[in-house]
């Protein structure tokens, strides 16, 4: 795995660089690693406590360890009367967690998510931000092996 | 029986999106020399005439934007694309970018010739990670082939909040802040991006200046609604039979959108509610279907053209579940710096979430309505203005709904 000093680095000359450093600590990691955030703050020679503001401000963006694979539900209104409810109910039970946790052998993390975009396929899960329409709980498993 | 006709979708199906001289094949490019033949002033009067007003969901006239930063004297400009779709229930920027990339950056290199901005940048929601790809690729083919000139593109990437769609917030983020907006004025066609005029135009406004360009101002306003000319891409979702895209002109109307491209409501279930232009959009009852998809037509109803989105609900919907999630968004997305709206999308929320689950009381109903129509004077940004509609609208049209929550 690459060092995140080496990672953040490259963003150090990028006008508000902040957040594609982010972009790409996560492409590596799946989050962000406390540590980085401080180093961040150095690079982009900036507040802690802003760095930090900027790393909780997102949604997507996660400071602290979650899984390999990140699996987004998304319960906008059109996913909500679709059946977004039913799709956690069958993920949960698949993994065997709950919404916002990650399997102990940190493959996956299950989240929320608001609207992604793929509404003529609701209800839509989607995993690494790969978009998955149609969702019903026979489906899941085939769909998770994929990552397994 | 409605026609589609596409001016922005113009190339979709036709020309692969990853190749660029399909793009100049169909005529792609010339309208950027055209614009580059012409006086910066001629070209945004010429804007300005076709009427074209921004597809974002403000409705401001894009000629009339330009000319603010234009009439700037200073060195750097910049020209920035919203590409923050998150009005939920909304794809078509993602369905432009992903099947006609170029059309937006030669948008985009008309704009900054008129103003006088040498850099764009196009801001991508974090949810299309792969939109972001072909954005890129499109760029490196355009500065490959010299069609931008001088023209200097960069995309960046959100990372989930629906926040960023507004104009002034978008720009926080791209220069690496958290994404709230700022207090206005001074706007951002004055002081934007990094301090320097920007404009801030939607993936779809900008797919429109290549044709205007090409075809005329007159040509353009003679399409759909004289107060809102052109045609408008509608993303269809919820219960209705064909959840797809259309783009219409924009004096067709939402029963003629409903039947005609939709199919009707899916499941040949009864109409019940239609919330357009995304989630802080107006639900709309069967009385107001033949209103026309323009902004002026929507608003006159009490709703909004917004974004597009087109969510049909039918008879076995519940109004207050649905608004209650809907309540819940809000509160999730509002950014916090207004009391307003950091407050109200809570308290919005709990009352909503109480109703819902049958505890609420009949004085909630006063209250949510009190409180929304102090959100929509009292917020900062269009977030916390619009939050309350869906809450307000359907307390007016769908009584019945909360009154069974009493029962």
């Amino acid at each position: 795995m690459a060092d995140y000093k080496e990672i953040i680095n490259a963003y150090k000359d990028l006008p508000g660089g902040l957040i594609e450093s982010y972009h790409a600590l996560q492409r590596e990691y799946s989050y962000i690693p406390e540590d980085a955030v401080v180093y961040a703050a150095q690079v982009f020679d900036i507040p802690k406590a802003k760095a930090y503001g900027v790393a909780t401000f997102y949604s997507y963006l996660k400071v602290g360890q979650r899984g390999k694979n990140v699996i987004r539900i998304c319960e906008s209104a059109p996913c909500h009367i679709a059946g977004a409810d039913k799709v956690v109910a069958a993920l949960e039970k698949e993994l065997g967690i709950k919404m916002g946790e990650t399997t102990a052998d940190g493959k996956f993390t299950l989240e929320f998510a608001e609207c992604v975009g793929q509404c003529q396929a609701t209800p839509v899960i989607t995993i690494n931000s790969k978009p998955y329409g149609d969702i019903t709980a026979e489906k899941i498993p085939a769909i998770l092996a994929e990552y397994k | 029986m409605a026609e589609e006709m596409r001016i922005v979708l113009r190339n979709v199906g036709k020309i692969d999106p990853l190749k660029i001289d399909e793009y100049i094949n169909a005529g792609g490019y010339k309208s950027l020399e055209k614009a580059r033949s012409m006086s910066q002033i001629d070209l945004i009067e010429e804007v300005k005439k076709s009427g074209l007003r921004g597809r974002g969901g403000a409705g401001f006239n894009c000629g009339m934007k330009w000319s603010f930063s234009y009439k700037i004297d200073t060195e750097q400009k910049y020209v920035v694309c919203n590409a923050d779709e998150g009005e939920p229930g909304t794809y078509k920027d993602r369905i432009i970018m992903e099947n006609d990339p170029q059309s937006v950056l030669e948008g985009m290199a008309i704009c900054g010739y008129a103003i006088g901005a040498n850099k764009g940048y196009i801001y991508c929601r974090g949810e299309y990670p792969y939109v972001v790809e072909i954005l890129n690729k499109a760029i490196a083919q355009a500065k490959e082939k010299g069609c931008l000139g001088d023209f200097d593109i960069e995309v960046r990437m959100g990372a989930g909040a629906y926040v960023c769609g507004e104009e002034s917030a978008l720009i926080e983020s791209i220069e690496g802040n958290r994404g709230e907006p700022r207090f206005k004025p001074p706007f951002p066609p004055v002081i934007g991006l990094w301090g320097k005029p920007t404009i801030v135009n939607n993936v779809e406004t900008f797919a429109n200046i290549p044709q205007i360009v090409e075809k005329g101002a007159d040509w353009y306003k003679a399409i759909g609604a004289p107060n809102y000319p052109g045609t408008k891409i509608m993303t269809l979702t919820g219960d209705i039979a064909n959840k797809t895209f259309v783009e219409v002109p924009t004096n067709t109307t939402i029963r003629q959108v409903l039947n005609d491209f939709g199919g009707g409501v899916a499941g040949g279930n009864k109409f019940k509610a239609v919330q357009i232009g995304g989630t802080s959009g107006g639900f709309i009852p069967e009385a107001f279907l033949d209103t026309e998809l323009n902004f002026d037509a929507m608003s006159a109803i009490g709703a909004t053209l917004g974004s597009g989105a087109f969510f049909v609900m039918d008879e076995t919907r519940d109004i207050v579940d649905v608004v209650a999630r809907i309540a819940k968004f809000f509160a999730h997305e509002s950014c916090g710096k207004c009391t307003p709206c950091r407050e109200g999308t809570m308290r919005m929320e709990e009352m909503m979430e109480r109703l819902n689950n049958r505890h609420g009381e009949a004085a909630d109903l006063q209250r949510l309505d009190r409180l929304g129509r102090v959100m929509t004077k009292a917020c900062l940004c269009g977030l916390g203005q619009a939050a309350p509609s869906p809450v307000l609208t359907t307390m007016q049209h769908f009584k019945d709904d909360y009154l069974a929550k009493f029962n």
